[in-house]
């Protein structure tokens, strides 16, 4: 059994846990309908982001270079990471510059990627992440289970345990209200005594070189103004070429995410404040590699809104975690192989191809054409198990030919007819477990017309 | 018009399903098509494809366009298969008869709704219906407006179960999420598989459906054998059988 598969069965061995979670994620996706459906032209802002990207990528070298420029005439310090270890050390040096033992993160699911909390906790200094989810699942020391919903896996008895437990709260008291009021508190210090903040980057602006963050809770913006540093840390897709293009955009962005209209917060950056230092960090991380294959290059214009992960039937049912990834659901299913072929071949394979996530996807991403696509890949590359191999190559073999399909075909159907329930049933045939199957008909469509149609 | 029509049968069809192909070729040619099935026919190599195993299993494809090219269509009852022909044959040679394969073939719904344009059916289905839209006609060949989709694409199913008289078709909570089946995912991921087959079904029985239809068997196996495995009296029939008049 597949990594994904065993993790999800664990996963939906609690059925009532599933069907809340399914349950959870399905009215977020409701809500995304709802508010597109509130747009007479949605599917031509999706064609619109999808080709504004195309261009990015096609020119995106320029692009970068723009970026730059723009951003360093504004008095900002830019910074190129080609891997995830280079991003660390450019950020702990920054870091270390203003001797920061406080640092204050919104949320990024680069900083995810690069493993930067663990890299800065091993150096000593105190990184809380701020946006709420983030900082729950930071408390309990697991990774998000979702790149907008972080912590959807967690009902809110368990964050009232959790916050019990570390932040002092009432036992047993699970409002809501009352637990993200004791989290506010418990952030608003971390705010105030930050040496310096984190963010991720929603969109860059290579016209003006200026960043643009999207968050609902405002904690990017409480940690930048209360920080004598910010770094913003951005993977290199994350341009626009201009910034009308962000009216495309952002009118995509939340609707897709959560059905609201837009974020709370929108903020723009272009420049530190008098006193203060603003630093971005471009990371590369694969990304280029990523951009040099035709077949998955466009997954590069994910806007990480997570609309595919809400749609997704399988995601609903198996959970973030079941991934073992990153970024987890339909795009970490094509974007993670490019990382490490071996490592998440399981993936692609974690998927019906129903296609549902292409559909909603805001720059029309085709996620489950690059799933068949990357199952392609993972044959060549030697990485399918040979439990599914053998049988197929079998298979094909008798399809070829006509005559052994006949002969096997009254052979299935005739052993089906003959073999006890126990034999089937049996630990082997996976197929039996939850499902019976097929009785089997006294003869094929084939057998059929060749007596009654034959003249 | 008095169309040939080469007739393809899934293999899952032809070696488990025979009424299904009876009552496409029944449909077929009550409708004034010329019926040929070429009998050497044995599966579209989706199977293997969708594995990731499709430079093995692309050996079937040439004789696919072999053995139909003499066929004004090309008709089966299976968007699944039928896509997997027009959308993944392009890995192989485009000789003229892959090009006319891949270009000619249609799902049974989509040949009665787009070519014969059908209009009128001699035919009674006195039951609470649901319609379970299969992914790869629905997002695949759009013969549905897909729920994600903000368009307007006529459904084609809903035309001609609408031409049946005293059916009762049924909204669902959940118009069109997939049931889980997915070729080898429903051995793979059994689990999840089997799951979403489950919700599926509750889907149709909380909402007092009889008897679910739709254009692929393959979704219709996995579900019945969660439904006998329930011990429930929901039935399931391939639309083809319902179009055709046939009883349950």
């Amino acid at each position: 059994m597949s990594i994904h598969a065993k993790k999800a069965s664990d996963f939906i061995s609690n059925e009532e846990r599933t069907n809340w979670h399914d349950g959870a994620l399905w009215h977020v996706r409701n809500k995304r309908d709802i508010s597109a459906s509130k747009i007479p032209e949605w599917e031509l802002l999706r064609s619109t982001a999808s080709q504004i990207k195309e261009n990015v990528l096609s020119n995106l070298d320029n692009y970068l270079i723009q970026f730059e420029e723009e951003a360093k005439k504004n008095g900002v310090h830019v910074h190129w990471a080609a891997n995830d270890d280079e991003h660390n050390s450019i950020v702990s040096a920054i870091l270390n510059k203003h001797n920061a033992k406080k640092v204050v993160k919104s949320k990024s699911m680069l900083t995810e990627e690069c493993g930067l909390n663990h890299f800065l906790e091993d150096q000593g200094i105190e990184i809380i992440d701020t946006d709420l989810g983030e900082r729950i699942i930071q408390l309990r020391d697991e990774p998000p289970s979702h790149i907008v919903l972080p912590a959807i896996h967690i009902k809110k008895e368990e964050v009232g345990e959790l916050f019990h437990a570390k932040l002092g709260t009432e036992k047993g008291n699970a409002d809501p209200t009352y637990l993200t009021r004791a989290a506010r508190t418990h952030l608003n210090h971390k705010f105030f005594e930050a040496d310096a903040a984190i963010t991720g980057v929603n969109f860059a602006i290579a016209e003006t070189g200026g960043i643009v963050i999207c968050t609902n809770e405002g904690n990017a913006d409480m940690g930048c103004h209360s920080a004598p540093v910010h770094i913003h840390c951005m993977g290199l897709e994350k341009l626009l070429p201009k910034a009308e293009h962000l009216g495309v955009f952002i009118r995509l962005l939340a609707r897709s995410a959560t059905g609201q209209p837009s974020t709370i917060y929108t903020s723009h950056y272009h420049k530190p404040e008098s006193g203060k230092e603003m630093h971005i960090v471009i990371v590369d991380n694969g990304r280029s590699e990523q951009l040099g294959k035709e077949d998955f290059r466009n997954s590069l214009k994910c806007i990480r809104c997570g609309a595919c992960m809400n749609t997704c039937p399988i995601y609903r049912r198996s959970g973030g975690h079941s991934y073992h990834a990153t970024i987890p659901g339909p795009i970490g299913a094509i974007l993670q192989p490019n990382r490490n072929l071996q490592e998440y071949s399981d993936l692609p394979f974690a998927s019906t191809l129903c296609g549902s996530c292409s559909d909603v996807c805001p720059v029309k991403i085709n996620i489950h054409e690059q799933l068949y696509k990357w199952r392609q890949e993972i044959y060549k590359h030697n990485e399918l198990p040979k439990s599914k191999i053998i049988p197929l190559k079998v298979t094909t073999n008798i399809l070829a030919s006509s005559t052994m399909y006949n002969i096997m075909g009254k052979l299935a159907r005739t052993s089906l007819k003959l073999l006890p329930d126990f034999l089937l049933y049996n630990k082997l045939n996976t197929w039996g477990k939850n499902r019976e199957l097929p009785a089997p008909p006294k003869e094929s469509f084939k057998e059929w017309y060749k007596k009654n149609k034959h003249e | 018009m008095n169309y040939t029509v080469g007739l393809f049968i899934p293999c899952y069809i032809d070696q488990f399903f025979p009424e299904v192909g009876k009552a496409t070729l029944e449909l077929l040619e009550k409708n004034g098509c010329k019926v040929i099935y070429p009998e050497e026919q044995t599966c579209c190599g989706q199977p293997m494809a969708n594995t990731g195993m499709e430079e093995v299993g692309k050996k079937i494809y040439q004789s696919m366009g072999e053995l139909f090219k003499g066929c004004d269509y090309i008709v089966g009852p299976s968007p699944s298969c039928v896509y997997h022909i027009t959308k993944h044959y392009d890995v192989v040679e485009q000789t003229p008869e892959i090009k006319h394969l891949r270009a000619h073939t249609y799902d049974l719904v989509e040949f009665l709704y787009d070519i014969l344009h059908i209009e009128k059916l001699e035919v009674s289905f006195p039951y609470r219906v649901g319609l379970h839209k299969g992914c790869h006609g629905l997002r695949g060949m759009q013969l549905d407006n897909p729920s994600e989709l903000m368009k307007d694409i006529p459904s084609k199913w809903g035309h001609v179960l609408g031409l049946v008289k005293d059916i009762q078709m049924t909204e669902l909570t959940r118009t069109d999420e997939c049931c889980g089946f997915g070729g080898t995912f429903a051995v793979a991921e059994e689990a999840v598989s089997t799951k979403m087959g489950r919700d599926r079904i509750a889907d149709h029985v909380n909402n007092n459906v009889e008897v679910i239809t739709s254009g692929d068997m393959s979704c219709l196996m996995h579900l019945k054998g969660i439904i006998d495995r329930q011990k429930s009296n929901l039935k399931v029939m391939h639309i083809a059988n319902i179009l055709n008049g046939d009883h349950i």
